[in-house]
């Protein structure tokens, strides 16, 4: 299963660096969710530093949805999604492949969105090893939900509406850890930002697990 | 010894339409049989039953021993499927998609290699992304997958449509050399003259069944077969990828 | 293949005695709650909430939750698969959805004199909302048109997330709102001090929701029953017709496989 994980996450990847879809696409978009939130909120800098956690996770949240539907587009063909039932890989492995590919890519994503809120906010993290687990494993549980629901509404000619319905409302949580964490990243107090990683790792667990069981059968009623 | 195919009164459910209406076919290894029909007779139905991605609801139907009933997902990588739609993904090359597809079975790069040589796919054609190949070209790399993969059952849904000339005569000789080699090929068709000679049996089917079923246009110094049905040996399976 | 053992006739007795009963129930639940049980010491008049805003809650989370979870799991399991549970669970959903929704609602009324705002992001009622959309999604994807047995399939697998979801939730946004505030917990409403006749009336107002609830889940049953008794007969119709279609070709059958009917080949 590992394996397979390896080869489909290898594919999906190496699909993505022929086109740049998330470099193009995604990361513009986030940074776009960034400055838009920040329009909306500002100019004064209060309550944007005030805001700052909450716009960063949104983008974030929101980016996950296309990275998500992109990585089922990969297998949007009729001739490819057959394929890949045929092909011979464990279930299980593919979605821990295009989990990880979706990871990947989200990891990036917050790379640059840091430095976005950076510059753009002005606000500065104090706490770089708290900001860097949380989002670490927020980033395993978005990933893993994200492609998780992406094989529920597979199938559907109207996945592209139907799946944020579906899936920001299961990432909330994360949301909500995710951007409390950051805060006492920003305001420098570890202890209480540690608190919401209690949250972060249930979530990543729970869903890496259900969705390495689940895929399969959603494959099959997709 | 037992057929690689059998199916009796199966019936096989699209949405909530009877794609299979109550199908009797039965296929023996190295046995070639060609289905004919209008469209919308259920040929392509057939074919997907076999290969488990269509799920037969009720009659019987085993495919290498496996009661597609109760599992049909265990058949899948021991099948080749070739669709209407080539399952490549047009970023990659030819020769990427190939070995993701042998890979995926754990089969060394070299034997995709070998396919790809085989079906002509050399130079920048190997290279080219799969998105801008043609159509005749990308049924070409699809084919070499399924050859790299060496199933024990081949499912070929019209796989003369949009090949040229040469192409058609080399699918004609990896039929045979499938054939001779053990595998069962069960092949869709509009083109009873491309497809007939190359048949030990044609089946015509109509309105998800099998209306009719008589001997094809192969002659027997091909096929070493005596008489059409007749059963054969399961010693050679040998070389295939069964199990 | 039908999804049907039985045929279906008019509504059933036990369906229409269960809904009367509720709706009695419900009626003095009203007039002892708004007329005869005093109005509490702290809340007054407000506390009179307590008979229906706890029972909806109940009924939303537990009663409507725990069919639709347990239906999808006896769906899935093959053992006891049939789709009595897949159509029992897609309507607890629905059932479901409009007591979350009227959970909101009744918490948001009486929180308006009691917080001052129609809406603050108190755990429970933020738990109900998102409860509320995440099964509006299952009923979205429930509406999509797929074979029964996929659109099954995939419902209960929905199902389970949802349940999975629901206590991450409430968890999250319990602990969201606890340390938000320091530590206290702002929980002016269930600790009120329940005693006589109010106690009463708060036992009714849950028998009077609960009853509801199966008279709801009853007829939401029904109504999809019938709508898949209906697509059966569709089913055998065009299963006929196939069967036709292919009987007719094999009484033409001697044309050979060199001419399919039908030409455009």
């Amino acid at each position: 299963m590992w394996r397979d994980a390896v080869l489909v996450a290898g594919k999906d990847l190496r699909i993505e660096a022929r086109s740049r879809v998330a470099l193009w696409q995604v990361v513009p978009f986030a940074v776009l969710v960034l400055v838009l939130l920040s329009f909306a909120i500002g100019p004064d800098t209060a309550p944007l530093h005030h805001a700052a956690p909450g716009i960063f996770w949104i983008a974030v949240l929101f980016s996950t949805v296309l990275a998500t539907q992109r990585s089922v587009a990969i297998e949007s063909g009729d001739g490819t999604r057959d394929g890949l039932r045929l092909s011979g890989i464990d279930p299980g492995g593919i979605f821990l492949g295009k989990a990880a590919a979706v990871a990947l890519q989200l990891l990036v994503l917050q790379l640059v969105l840091w430095a976005g809120v950076t510059f753009l906010l002005g606000v500065r993290v104090h706490v770089v090893w708290l900001a860097l687990v949380a989002s670490l494993l927020a980033t395993v549980g978005l990933a893993c939900a994200g492609v998780l629901y992406g094989a529920l509404s597979a199938g559907l000619r109207v996945r592209e509406t139907l799946l944020p319905l579906l899936v920001l409302p299961v990432l909330a949580p994360v949301l909500l850890a995710g951007s409390k964490a950051w805060q006492a990243a920003l305001e420098g107090n570890a202890h209480a930002g540690a608190d919401w990683l209690r949250i972060l790792i249930p979530f990543a667990v729970i869903y890496l697990v259900v969705g390495t069981v689940l895929y399969g059968p959603l494959q099959e009623a997709a | 010894m037992a057929p690689v195919v059998h199916f009796h009164a199966a019936v096989a459910l699209a949405g909530r339409f009877p794609a299979l209406a109550g199908v009797d076919l039965s296929l023996n290894p190295g046995e070639v049989v060609v289905v004919v029909g209008a469209n919308g007779a259920g040929k392509t139905s057939l074919l997907r039953a076999c290969a488990g991605l269509l799920p037969v609801t009720s009659g019987e139907a085993s495919v290498l021993g496996v009661d597609l009933t109760t599992d049909h997902t265990t058949v899948r990588r021991h099948v080749g499927l070739l669709g209407h739609a080539a399952p490549l993904y047009d970023e990659l090359s030819a020769a990427e998609n190939v070995r993701f597809s042998t890979r995926a079975l754990g089969l060394p790069t070299a034997v995709a290699d070998a396919a790809l040589e085989r079906l002509g796919l050399v130079g920048r054609l190997r290279s080219t992304p799969a998105g801008r190949l043609s159509a005749g070209q990308r049924r070409r790399v699809a084919l070499a997958a399924l050859v790299a993969r060496r199933p024990a059952l081949w499912l070929l849904d019209e796989p003369h449509a949009g090949l040229d000339a040469p192409s058609r005569s080399l699918l004609g000789e990896l039929i045979a050399e499938a054939s001779a080699e053990g595998a069962a090929v069960l092949l869709s068709s509009h083109e009873p003259s491309l497809s007939v000679p190359l048949a030990d049996r044609v089946a015509t089917m109509g309105g998800g069944r099998i209306v009719s079923d008589e001997p094809g246009g192969r002659r027997p110094a091909l096929s070493a077969v005596p008489a059409p049905n007749t059963k054969r040996d399961a010693g050679t399976m040998g070389s295939w990828h069964v199990a | 293949m039908s999804t049907h053992s039985e045929e279906l006739g008019t509504s059933p007795r036990w369906l229409t005695v269960v809904g009367l009963l509720g709706l009695v129930a419900l009626g003095f639940t009203v007039w002892l709650g708004l007329w005869i049980t005093p109005p509490d010491q702290v809340q007054g008049n407000l506390a009179r909430l307590l008979y229906i805003h706890p029972p909806i809650a109940t009924v939303a989370l537990y009663w409507a939750g725990g069919v639709a979870l347990a239906g999808s799991l006896l769906y899935l399991w093959p053992r006891t698969r049939s789709f009595f549970w897949d159509r029992l669970a897609a309507s607890a959903v629905e059932v479901g959805a409009v007591f979350a929704a009227l959970t909101c609602v009744t918490g948001s009324i009486w929180g308006r004199p009691a917080w001052g705002a129609w809406w603050t992001w108190d755990a429970r009622l933020t738990s109900s909302a998102l409860l509320f959309i995440l099964e509006v999604g299952y009923l979205a994807l429930r509406r999509v048109p797929a074979d029964p047995h996929l659109r099954a399939r995939r419902s209960a697998i929905a199902a389970l997330l949802i349940a999975l979801d629901v206590p991450i939730v409430h968890f999250s946004v319990d602990w969201w709102q606890t340390l938000h505030q320091g530590g206290t917990v702002l929980d002016p409403g269930f600790n009120l001090h329940v005693h006589g006749s109010m106690a009463w009336t708060f036992l009714l107002g849950f028998i009077a929701f609960s009853l509801l609830f199966v008279w709801l889940l009853g007829v939401r049953y029904r109504i999809e029953a019938l709508q898949d008794q209906l697509c059966d007969r569709e089913l055998e119709v065009s299963l006929s017709d196939r069967w036709r279609e292919g009987t007719e070709l094999a009484g033409v059958g001697a044309a050979g496989p060199t001419e399919p009917d039908g030409g455009a080949a």
